[in-house]
């Protein structure tokens, strides 16, 4: 049984980050999340969910991913989380996602809630800092980057 | 040779080069006018491991991107 725990365990890490065209079916993926770790003693099950918000006349908001480093991105993340005995998970979409509906969600599992409240809070904002995902706004069905609310990744600028 | 790829919002083509380290590398996209501001703002990954030393030394077949500010959520 122990063996097997392992295996399962083993198989399931890979799927903690999971990219979609479009917005974010909420209720599927964090019910999805739910379901596969409530049974692993966790618990604390924190979520956070980003809502595309209508402001500036936007349509929605655009997408650029860069999957190569967002993936050792994360996993670094989930050695970080290991190390406490937790996980984190993630969903983002790709491309196009309107007004009032999902392009983000992150969540972290624990046994105990302290290390959770922590997690999510470092986990999301250095996410906003460091994951190479770009934002574009959707104005008049076009998109337009929106560079003052980016971020620049820490040592940018050695090229200039 | 090698391979300079601009992402995000930058819109550029990939580059195939013949240059050393990131040193030269710079030189070259300095010459672009339209790269001035990403050259400022972009943070730089080779074979997709960000990195922040100038002298970086490039071999051929080695990938270069170009990460320029992020926003995701």
């Amino acid at each position: 049984m122990e063996i097997k725990y392992h295996f399962y365990h083993l198989f399931v890490v890979a799927d903690m980050l999971e990219l979609y065209d479009g917005s974010l079916e909420v209720e599927k993926i964090t019910n999805s999340w739910y379901d596969r770790f409530r049974l692993s003693n966790y618990g604390a099950i924190i979520t956070f969910v980003g809502v595309v918000r209508d402001e500036d006349g936007i349509d929605g908001l655009s997408f650029d991913i860069y999957e190569p480093i967002l993936n050792s991105w994360f996993n670094d993340w989930q050695k970080k989380a290991n190390e406490q005995n937790a996980i984190v998970l993630m969903a983002h979409s790709r491309g196009d996602v309107f007004n009032h509906t999902s392009s983000y969600i992150a969540a972290v599992c624990s046994p105990k809630r302290r290390v959770a409240l922590e997690l999510i809070d470092s986990f999301v904002e250095d996410f906003k800092a460091s994951a190479p995902i770009w934002k574009y706004d959707i104005i008049n069905g076009k998109r337009v980057y929106a560079l003052k609310r980016s971020t620049k990744i820490k040592s940018a600028g050695i090229l200039s | 040779m090698v391979r300079v790829e601009f992402l995000g919002p930058i819109g550029k083509e990939p580059l195939e080069l013949d240059v050393e380290n990131l040193n030269q590398l710079s030189i070259v996209l300095k010459d672009d006018s339209s790269l001035k501001s990403w050259l400022e703002n972009s943070a730089v990954a080779v074979n997709d491991i960000l990195v922040s030393d100038k002298n970086h030394p490039l071999k051929d077949g080695d990938k270069v991107s170009l990460l320029p500010p992020v926003c995701g959520g």
